[in-house]
């Protein structure tokens, strides 16, 4: 984003808002490619981690198209069977791990100093290596692909024992996924860090803007989270070369113990993509209704809820592995639990717009479509929570819709929302509101396309994670298929949105939001300089 | 959404529905959009379990999101609405966080009686043992009326249908070389283990799933309600071939049952295969050559040049034209850590005779013949 360099001119024009800037905006001391490779400016690492991301995604919808177009029609016409899988597993592990979470990294940092009152993050340069980390872990899994026996075929779950059979791309995934998981904790550290001491006078937690709020709780998830992931994928790896037999009954080890570990680190990881999604929606919602937050406290004691919640309910991931009755019903209670807190959220939301003053630009059209999808996605989660229900639908496209809608209609919508709502405090620039909205609708309609008919085929029986399919399913995988094509085609639409506000964007006003009030809008100039808050507001 | 936007909207939402109707239309075949026709009990209460759940969902999401569609319309800038600035209310927030708690309530009571019926394998009338192999499937009659009646069941489907040079069947992927078949009316407990991964066992129509677990043994329970054939397929990823290892369930009326079982044990008997026998080179590469097609083919290709390096040649490989004793072990143990299954627990020593004689006399290779005998010898 090389409007970045740009703003540094104007940014002593800007001195009405807290006048502490003292004429040295500048970028370090190197320029070019080595200023993004040294910088410990969260700015620019928040700009690494948002076109890393998009990079990603790009990469990881790539993958979603080989599938979508194997599966146009019956038979095998495009991609053998193992490619296939090898498709579906990086698909899923480039989008959770390389486009959602680091989107959601690169908000935290363009956002949390400035929505508290900080100067930067806590650790200006453990946050360049947490980023730097990411580059090489996504090469090692890109690389998996040029190994003997290609990237691993197993689901994005790597599950045992068939994680044992594979050849040595899975070694390269089991070590990007150390390197990323390392990245997030590094990142958590950080993130918990700043917002803990870094605050500025006045701004007591219960006073911080929602989005910080949420990222709070979701790094302490990721504190919690990612070492047990890594524990996993270690194991697997000693069960690979050196012997052990964790996963291995023969040895003693069982395999269901690998999935009892991955969901302990899976379902909070559900939770790590969606709480920052819920922040970022509870800054923008409010804005357009030009009305504040509903209820912040509930929200607040809501979030937590679902963090702690997201602990006790890992094996409803696993009810036909065939746990004892009482286990079933444990995880079935716990699970059903959680749709309390999410309805808290969603209550809240909605009673935020009640008799506001709405307005629909791009980010309040993400957040409604948000709103709208991701409980859709929550329902057909209380429908698989339940125990025999689950185990009719189970590993059947009802659950790839399912996570589709919380992840893609969830987490995607609401980054998308982010990018719209922050990208004229970020570049001083307006987008193309036309071009925007176009590029909502163009989602909306074909997300629910390529999504709500895989229920359908999931409850007719279509199985997961297979590369052709019965008769039957043809109708509504080819509509599926077409939906996924303008999908994919409509996200270059984004690119070119974000490009043309970079370079011939309108003049962005000082408060492009009347609604935003939070301190970037109320306490910076627009766009927000290189350094921000040298000397701390005092928050009234 | 004002009057001037809608432009954009419109013309997606235009094109996305043409497209859409276009598919539907173009496709008369029946849509499928619900679940299975229920062939069991357990089966017909989660019908009705998701039923009643998915009305109470609706109505909860048209009242939440009446409310929102209506701000949308009522309380927007663009027709003057003035924002009201309240917020926080303690009775709301109390009202919406018991209400969801109670229906809750109303959802969990009604499934965790399912639940424990689901579970509840105790006092069968038959047991099955189900075995997932990569990939296909080993059904073992352990207990009640055909006790003893074991085969193997996998894919019938060419693969001239899959890889399109052939019109595709009317069951195409859901067909078997041998059904598993079980009288009516009659409690059958299934148990479910794995040879190399997991793999999980599935007829949608009894309501009846659970994974099999190499090492492990784990149950389940269906008794259906009507004859027929119930089709499904492996739902847990296995490897390459996971998507064609379907599960086809035949149920009978019990003398239909009965005279199965009769038969089956006959046809068992008559194709018991004496190891000490000794057969012609011609003879075992006959029988070993539909040995080959039916196991492994998928993985070695006909042509025997396989698809390294995941799934080595035989084509002129050192096993396949080396000693006999390293051949024969690899066939009947297989190769650990590799999709390369232990073809002695699922075959007799003729059938391994033959498809090794069959690998070392095929395409390049030369390397003479092996007896049964000489397999039976290599068993641990």
């Amino acid at each position: 984003m090389s409007s970045v360099v740009d703003t540094h001119d104007h940014s002593h024009d800007h001195d009405h808002a807290d006048g502490h800037e003292h004429g040295h905006d500048h970028h370090g001391k190197y320029g070019g490619l080595m200023r993004w490779i040294t910088t410990t400016n969260h700015k620019d690492i928040g700009t690494l981690y948002l076109w890393f991301s998009f990079i990603m995604f790009l990469t990881g919808g790539t993958m979603a198209m080989v599938i979508r177009a194997e599966l146009f029609s019956p038979g095998l016409q495009i991609v053998n069977p193992d490619f296939f899988n090898q498709m579906t597993t990086m698909h899923g592990l480039i989008m959770v791990f390389g486009a959602i979470m680091p989107a959601f990294v690169g908000f935290a940092n363009w956002q949390i100093p400035m929505m508290i009152g900080a100067p930067d993050m806590a650790f200006a340069r453990l946050n360049n290596w947490s980023f730097w980390l990411l580059p090489f872990a996504a090469m090692l899994l890109m690389l998996s692909f040029f190994t003997p026996g290609g990237a691993p075929g197993v689901g994005w779950t790597l599950y045992a024992p068939l994680t044992v059979q594979m050849g040595v791309g899975m070694d390269l995934t089991i070590f990007a996924v150390h390197i990323l998981g390392m990245s997030s904790i590094l990142g958590s550290i950080n993130i918990i860090t700043t917002i803990l001491n870094m605050r500025a006078p006045g701004m007591t937690l219960m006073r911080m803007p929602m989005f910080v709020w949420t990222w709070l709780i979701t790094a302490y998830l990721l504190v919690a989270a990612m070492p047990v992931l890594a524990g996993a994928v270690t194991m697997t790896l000693t069960d690979r070369h050196f012997g052990t037999t964790f996963f291995n009954a023969a040895g003693g080890g069982d395999p269901v113990l690998y999935q009892h570990i991955f969901w302990f680190f899976g379902h909070p990881e559900v939770y790590i993509i969606a709480l920052p999604a819920f922040g970022v929606i509870s800054q923008v919602i409010p804005a357009f209704s030009r009305k504040p937050l509903f209820g912040y406290a509930s929200m607040v004691y809501a979030t937590s809820a679902i963090a702690i919640l997201s602990f006790i309910v890992w094996a409803h991931h696993m009810y036909t592995v065939g746990m004892p009755v009482t286990g079933q019903l444990f995880f079935m209670y716990a699970t059903t639990l959680i749709a309390v807190p999410t309805g808290v959220k969603v209550f809240n939301w909605v009673a935020t717009m009640w008799k506001g003053s709405l307005s629909f630009e791009t980010p309040m059209l993400f957040a409604i479509g948000f709103l709208f999808l991701f409980t859709l996605g929550g329902f057909t989660g209380l429908v698989l929570s339940l125990v025999p229900v689950d185990i009719q639908l189970h590993d059947t496209y009802y659950v790839v819709a399912h996570f589709h809608y919380v992840m893609v209609a969830g987490a995607l919508f609401a980054a998308f929302a982010g990018i719209y709502f922050w990208l004229p405090k970020w570049t001083g620039k307006m987008y193309d509101e036309k071009l925007g909205k176009i590029h909502f609708w163009l989602t909306m309609i074909f997300f629910n396309m390529i999504f709500f008919v895989q229920h359908f085929l999931g409850l007719a029986g279509m199985p997961r994670r297979i590369p052709d399919y019965p008769l039957i399913f043809e109708t509504w995988n080819k509509i599926s298929s077409i939906g996924a094509f303008g999908f994919g085609l409509s996200q270059l639409l984004l690119l070119y949105i974000v490009l043309k506000c970079i370079r011939s964007g309108e003049k962005a006003p000082q408060l492009p939001w009347e609604g935003a009030d939070s301190l970037e809008w109320t306490h910076l100039p627009t766009p927000a300089p290189y350094h921000t808050f040298e000397t701390p507001p005092v928050i009234k | 959404m004002r009057g001037k936007k809608v432009g954009p909207a419109h013309v997606a939402a235009t094109l996305a529905l043409a497209l859409l109707g276009l598919f539907v239309a173009g496709h008369a075949q029946a849509l499928e959009w619900n679940l299975q026709p229920a062939g069991s009990r357990l089966a017909e209460e989660i019908h009705d379990l998701h039923e009643y759940v998915m009305v109470l969902v609706t109505v909860i999401f048209v009242g939440v999101f009446g409310f929102m569609f209506y701000a949308c319309y009522a309380h927007r800038k663009a027709k003057g609405h003035k924002a009201e600035q309240f917020h926080e209310n303690t009775t709301v927030e109390l009202i919406w966080t018991i209400i969801p708690a109670i229906i809750l309530i109303g959802i969990a009571w009604p499934v965790t009686k399912t639940v424990i019926a689901q579970k509840d394998t105790s006092a069968p009338d038959l047991t099955i043992k189900v075995t997932g192999i990569q990939w296909k499937w080993g059904y073992d009659y352990v207990k009640g009326e055909g006790e003893g009646i074991g085969f193997v069941s996998m894919l019938s489907t060419p693969r001239e249908q899959i890889e399109g040079r052939a019109p595709k069947g009317e069951h195409y992927l859901l067909e078997v070389d041998n059904e598993l078949v079980v009288p009516v009316g009659k409690k059958v407990r299934i148990l479910t283990t794995a040879a190399d991964v997991v793999h999980s066992w599935w007829v949608p129509a009894f309501g009846a799933k659970q994974d099999a677990i190499p090492g492990f043994i784990r149950d389940l329970w269906f008794k259906a309600e009507k004859t027929g054939t119930f089709r499904s397929q492996c739902v847990e990823l296995c490897g390459k071939e996971h998507g064609f290892m379907p599960i086809v369930v035949r149920v009978v009326s019990q003398e239909d049952y009965s005279k199965w079982v009769g038969e089956k044990k006959k046809e068992m008997l008559a194709a018991a295969d004496d190891p000490s026998k000794t057969y012609s080179l011609d003879e075992l590469k006959a029988r070993g050559e539909k040995v080959y097609t039916a196991n492994c083919v998928a993985c070695h290709q006909p042509n025997g040049k396989g698809t390294p390096p995941a799934f080595p040649a035989l084509d002129g490989s050192k096993v396949a034209t080396g000693a006999k004793q390293g051949h024969i072990d690899t066939v009947l143990n297989g190769k650990p850590n590799t999709a390369m299954a232990a073809f002695g627990k699922i075959m007799n020593d003729t059938d391994i005779a033959a498809v090794i004689t069959y690998e070392r006399n095929s395409w390049s290779n030369k390397a003479g013949l092996v007896q049964p005998a000489e397999v039976q010898a290599r068993r641990k």
